[in-house]
């Protein structure tokens, strides 16, 4: 298996021949193919950087990884109370308890809910997981504080905030949940270098916690900064044009 | 909540139910589950079928084949159409809730906001006026109607405090499964996002399963874990709701993905 590196460590992920292909029917049902023969092991305690160029296939596969895109062929296996289930036959509801307790997601945007605070918004991972929430929003508000998120702006609903401001609340919810696998999309995109390197010291948290972490991060300095490996997926480009 | 998706068993099973209107198609060999805790939401276009399916599995409409089952406060299953009309009624008043698109459909408009919330407690056996006058205060209040508006017909009320008032009426007897019918269609969009965050609200507070039928993918996506999507009364595509949202595979449920506006 290529870039298996998971010796001593705990599996934690194993992804095995995955690909995938766009079918668009809208436009006479071109193939769109985008992975092939994706493999690679994710251990424990391990910050592994997915690498390449634009339209390499890095987010079609961080997609996959957290369920919201269909798998086409392949394995994606996920340490899920102590088994390791086969995320890309999982049925919704089990995509569903495996998100809640094993794989944590920061995406690059916030998808804003109506009306609800910065603050709830950050403690509803907690909540979600069974947390009291008064306890769930010191924690959340414990998270904010460290991002820089100023004070005034946690009773707020997101929507209006800064781009930044908006992927720290995101981090912030992210973060929040002791999830043993983490997936990072671009969690850095617009944050300027102080938040950079809290960001960064925060991922070195999650390692010392054995917490597995996959990531996309086009900013050079922080990919440095946390990358025990860096996989470069043009190794799994399709090998036909469509 | 921490049980949510462990029970072993659904709340509701939906077994290959068709109905036809003369030979025409409503819908045709629909099959799901639904368990504790999880919404549905069932979308498609006029016509594709999806209020059939939700009247039929209400019981307001009875299939011309297939089986519902529904787990009753025993822990029994039982299916829904070979139940005694009182049963279900039973059911329909206590178990479940059915929040209508147009809230005079699930009102009594011509009595107080107060007694439309304890007309439901009265039927599962409440007497108690002060308790009852109570509870209905707090449910109320938890949807976001004034205490001052209690006295007050839902004649008198907009759009947006009817359908609240109806959900409000809908959960006071703490069913385990409410069915919405387009329950923010016909509303403005602030509205509608207020009503949304409230619905969101209280399906996780409480731990509710819910199916709810729309067309509004947002509404889909904000509310729902799951989704089926229906057209000319067949299912075409149903999975985790991000997922059909994010890769739909079926070409209905692309045109439909790929006709959302954005703004």
């Amino acid at each position: 298996m290529a870039n298996s590196n998971t010796s001593g460590s705990a599996l934690a992920v194993s992804v095995a021949d995955l690909s995938k292909a766009f079918t668009m029917h809208l436009q006479d049902g071109i193939v769109l193919p985008v992975v092939e023969g994706a493999c690679f092991d994710v251990a424990a305690g391990e910050c592994v950087v997915l690498g390449g160029p634009s339209g390499a296939g890095k987010s079609s596969i961080m997609k996959m990884l957290y369920g919201n895109y269909a798998v086409e062929g392949g394995h994606i296996l996920v340490r899920h109370r102590g088994d390791m289930v086969d995320l890309a036959t999982a049925d919704p509801r089990a995509v569903i308890a495996m998100r809640r307790e094993t794989i944590g997601y920061v995406s690059q945007f916030l998808r804003t809910v109506p009306r609800v605070s910065a603050l709830d918004l950050v403690a509803e991972p907690l909540t979600a997981r069974g947390q009291k929430l008064e306890a769930a929003r010191v924690r959340a508000g414990e998270m904010l504080a460290r991002l820089n998120v100023p004070e005034r702006l946690w009773a707020l609903p997101p929507a209006t905030f800064s781009g930044g401001e908006q992927q720290r609340v995101n981090i912030a919810r992210g973060f929040i949940t002791d999830h043993p696998v983490l997936l990072l999309d671009e969690p850095t995109a617009s944050l300027d270098a102080t938040n950079r390197r809290i960001v960064i010291e925060m991922i070195a948290e999650k390692k010392s916690a054995g917490v597995a972490q996959i990531g996309i991060f086009h900013d050079e300095e922080v990919r440095e900064a946390v990358a025990d490996r860096i996989i470069d997926v043009r190794a799994f480009a399709p090998k036909q044009a469509a | 909540m921490s049980s949510l998706f462990e029970d072993a068993a659904p709340l509701l099973s939906v077994d290959g139910l068709t109905k036809f209107y003369g030979p025409r198609i409503g819908c045709r060999d629909v099959s799901f589950d639904v368990y504790p805790g999880e919404v549905v939401a069932i979308v498609g276009e006029s016509g594709s079928g999806k209020t059939t399916l939700l009247n039929c599995i209400s019981t307001r409409l009875e299939p011309s084949s297939g089986t519902v089952g529904y787990r009753m406060r025993d822990g029994k299953t039982r299916d829904l159409y070979r139940m005694s009309e009182a049963e279900r009624r039973l059911l329909m008043r206590t178990d479940w809730g059915f929040v209508h698109q147009n809230p005079a459909d699930g009102l009594r408009m011509t009595v107080s906001a107060g007694a439309n919330v304890g007309e439901r407690l009265m039927a599962v056996g409440e007497r108690h006026y002060g308790r009852i006058r109570e509870t209905a205060t707090g449910w109320l209040e938890r949807v976001e109607i004034a205490e001052d508006r209690i006295d007050d017909q839902p004649r008198a009320f907009s759009g947006g405090m009817r359908q609240r008032l109806q959900i409000a009426r809908n959960l006071v007897t703490g069913p385990r499964l409410v069915f919405m019918d387009e329950p923010t269609g016909g509303l403005d969009v602030s509205v509608q996002a207020r009503l949304l965050d409230l619905l969101r609200g209280l399906v996780a507070d409480l731990g509710l399963a819910a199916i709810v039928v729309t067309h509004d993918l947002a509404v889909a996506r904000l509310l729902s874990h799951r989704m089926i999507v229906m057209k000319g009364g067949d299912v075409v595509e149903a999975g985790l709701t991000d997922r059909v949202l994010d890769d739909p595979q079926a070409p209905y449920t692309q045109l439909l993905v790929s006709s959302i506006l954005q703004v």
